[in-house]
């Protein structure tokens, strides 16, 4: 096959041309240093930044693989978030001089509690949609719309700020010189990569994306890979909600992982996988968070109001999507090749 | 030849027919039916629960609260009958008031060009989305997607600040009150979305346009195949959310009296839950502009209730209208299931 039909092929001159950018635009862009032990530079905060992102987005394209949809992500990121932070709590308490901080549970009871709710979460999106047979867009809109609730229910309406220096190393640590919530990811990645390209699973989620009646007739459990796919989801948002809050130290009801899922979509499709399920790309999907990040580090660092950002991003959600489209890539080849008739137009 | 005989044939086919089908309500008229009932049972809890509740004013400030989201759902209605969604609506109402604000404070333009500008701004851009998903078979999901991030994205390049309105057009029109009995009154932006809510009912049942966005619902190759235009009809569906979105921007404007880039966050589920909850199916097909104006007073009374109760906190309201929607989702799964039985 040759390079430039590859499926990543495009991703990766977006994220490249991206990257040539930032370096022409501020020469100190491609610096890296080490620095107290670790590696400092504008690349390693672009990986330290895409790290939630490209958790929900690995968890999304099993969920679109599968023909669906999760919109709850970003509310699943809150709820995750909260109940950590609320668990988590802690303070700094002076004892006899000697200052200790101390958690309202042990950390990894709250890790555990706050993924169990993230796969209870997931569970439930995917019990909707495989066994009750709801549209997945619906069927993730109720956990949308109540989830915002739910999560202000657990941090009680109020911003929690966690006192708990050990949970900060989730969200701000470093491992072999790199940013831990970007290791998490990677993990995240190699295993899901490992599991869905060297045992059969992807290929059942494949055949379940591209005919669900087919796949469940062939004798597949198509019903069990959906709900499982959606379970995933639900625990890959729960893991971004963990880093989300210990990056900020805090957990917000209300905004945290706002428009995520929209973000996660975006770097799904940016990464090559079809809305339309069936094939899928996990390594794209990778490169869509890491392409997503870029351009708002590029559009932080050119000095433009970060709200911008939206308009860009629309921008480029069009481009995408009119390339993904048969009829339009029709549509332009006919128009260049026999540019005269006026009926090509129309 | 024998007239006897051929009589009694025909009664035997004409007779069990017509008494049967009049006694027995339509399946189609279920989930609105249900909708009623719950908002007759939720204001009659209400009226026994707190004092005070029981007034006219409190019934005709659920729609004058809910006035925006009201036009928004009647455009979201068709989107949804039609068998797409539209998630662009919310913000489309925050650059309607954007636009308007900017334009009427800071250049000084008269609300009478301004308020047909921003509603042909929305209508051409609902026009855009509706091309794209006609004309390159897009998904009306993302194309949507894209269209909330472009007008969320154009507030921001306004201004990222509130602006305030100060007009006295539209501080005239914000204050004024429709007498509607005793000392009851409505809104001017009421009474704009009682008038869309009749006038998207005539426009479903009664004409060419209607019918067809019911037919592209049920089954767009049918619909095809039949030689109905389908093709302007969807169109014309996400152009007619685009003008409601920037009709209940304008409402809006007149509610808040302010421009904001942060307006109706979210609108897009509300409007959404509205529909649903208001017997529109989301397969599309079937649905009811009335009983949308009874999905927005559902969630009105929701907010209303939780407002008089005064120990919950707001975030119950979120939660209640998920329940609600999950609930009309399993009733809609069940009404789905039994559909190609029933056969009407």
């Amino acid at each position: 096959m040759k390079f430039w039909g590859h499926r990543l092929f495009w991703p990766v001159v977006t994220l490249v041309l991206l990257l040539v950018l930032n370096a022409a635009f501020s020469p100190s862009f491609l610096r890296l240093s080490v620095r107290d032990g670790h590696l400092y530079g504008s690349l390693v905060d672009i990986l330290k930044g895409a790290a939630p992102l490209a958790l929900v987005a690995l968890g999304m394209t099993l969920v679109i693989a599968t023909r669906g949809i999760d919109i709850s992500v970003g509310a699943v990121v809150a709820i995750a978030g909260g109940v950590a932070a609320w668990m988590i709590g802690g303070s700094l308490v002076i004892h006899d001089g000697v200052s200790t901080y101390v958690s309202r549970f042990p950390m990894w009871l709250a890790i555990g509690c706050a993924l169990g709710v993230a796969l209870a979460c997931g569970a439930w999106n995917g019990a909707l949609v495989a066994f009750v047979g709801m549209q997945p867009i619906i069927a993730t809109l109720i956990l949308m719309v109540a989830g915002r609730g739910i999560a202000q229910l657990v941090t009680n309406g109020q911003i929690i700020t966690v006192y708990y220096a050990p949970y900060f190393f989730i969200g701000n640590g470093y491992l072999l010189g790199l940013p831990f919530p970007f290791l998490l990811a990677l993990a995240v990645f190699a295993v899901l990569l490992f599991t869905v390209r060297r045992t059969a699973l992807g290929l059942f989620i494949e055949a379940v994306g591209v005919n669900p009646a087919a796949a469940h007739l062939a004798g597949l459990p198509a019903r069990r890979i959906t709900f499982w796919a959606y379970a995933f989801c639900g625990v890959c948002a729960g893991v971004a909600g963990l880093i989300v809050s210990s990056t900020v130290k805090s957990a917000d009801g209300n905004n945290a992982g706002l428009l995520l899922e929209l973000d996660a979509i975006l770097a799904v499709t940016l990464g090559g996988t079809a809305l339309t399920g069936g094939r899928f790309s996990l390594a794209g999907s990778l490169i869509g968070s890491l392409i997503i990040q870029t351009l708002t580090y590029a559009i932080y660092s050119m000095g433009v109001p970060p709200e911008v950002n939206l308009v860009v991003k629309a921008a480029v959600v069009f481009f995408v999507m009119l390339m993904q489209s048969p009829e339009f890539r029709r549509t332009v080849a006919r128009l260049v090749r026999r540019p005269l008739p006026l009926e090509a137009a129309q | 030849m024998t007239p006897g005989l051929s009589l009694s044939a025909e009664e035997r086919v004409a007779q069990p027919a017509p008494p049967r089908r009049r006694a027995r309500l339509d399946r189609k008229y279920v989930p609105l039916l249900v909708t009623i009932t719950l908002f007759v049972a939720m204001a009659g809890v209400g009226s026994v629960m707190y004092t005070g509740f029981f007034s006219a004013q409190v019934f005709l400030n659920l729609l004058i609260d809910n006035a925006f989201l009201c036009i928004v759902a009647v455009g979201m209605t068709f989107v949804i009958i039609s068998g797409g969604i539209d998630l662009s609506v919310g913000s489309v109402v925050a650059l309607t008031t954007m636009v308007s604000a900017a334009l009427v404070e800071r250049h000084g333009w008269s609300p009478l060009e301004v308020i047909p500008l921003v509603l042909l701004m929305g209508a051409s851009l609902g026009g855009l989305m509706g091309f794209l998903i006609e004309r390159f078979r897009l998904q009306p999901f993302i194309v949507t997607l894209a269209g909330m991030f472009l007008a969320r994205g154009l507030c921001y390049l306004i201004s990222i600040d509130s602006i305030s309105i100060t007009n006295e057009t539209y501080k005239a029109i914000s204050q004024a009150r429709i007498p509607a009995w005793a000392d009851a009154s409505l809104s001017v932006g009421a009474v704009i979305a009682l008038v869309m809510v009749a006038g998207g009912m005539l426009a479903a049942h009664y004409t060419q346009f209607g019918r067809t966005v019911y037919a592209i619902g049920g089954n767009e190759q049918s619909a095809m195949l039949m030689g109905l235009p389908v093709r302007s009809t969807l169109v014309g569906v996400y152009a007619f959310s685009g003008f409601c979105s920037a009709l209940g921007g304008v409402v809006f404007t007149f509610y808040m009296l302010s421009g904001y880039g942060l307006h109706a966050v979210g609108l897009e589920l509300d409007a959404i839950a509205a529909v649903v909850i208001g017997g529109t199916l989301l397969s599309g097909g079937v649905g009811y502009v009335f009983g949308t104006l009874f999905g927005v007073l559902m969630l009105g009374i929701i907010q209303t209730l939780i407002m008089f109760d005064g120990t919950l906190s707001s975030w119950w309201t979120r939660i209640a209208i998920g329940a609600l929607l999950f609930a009309f989702c399993l009733l809609q799964r069940l009404f789905e299931a039994r559909q190609p039985g029933a056969g009407h």
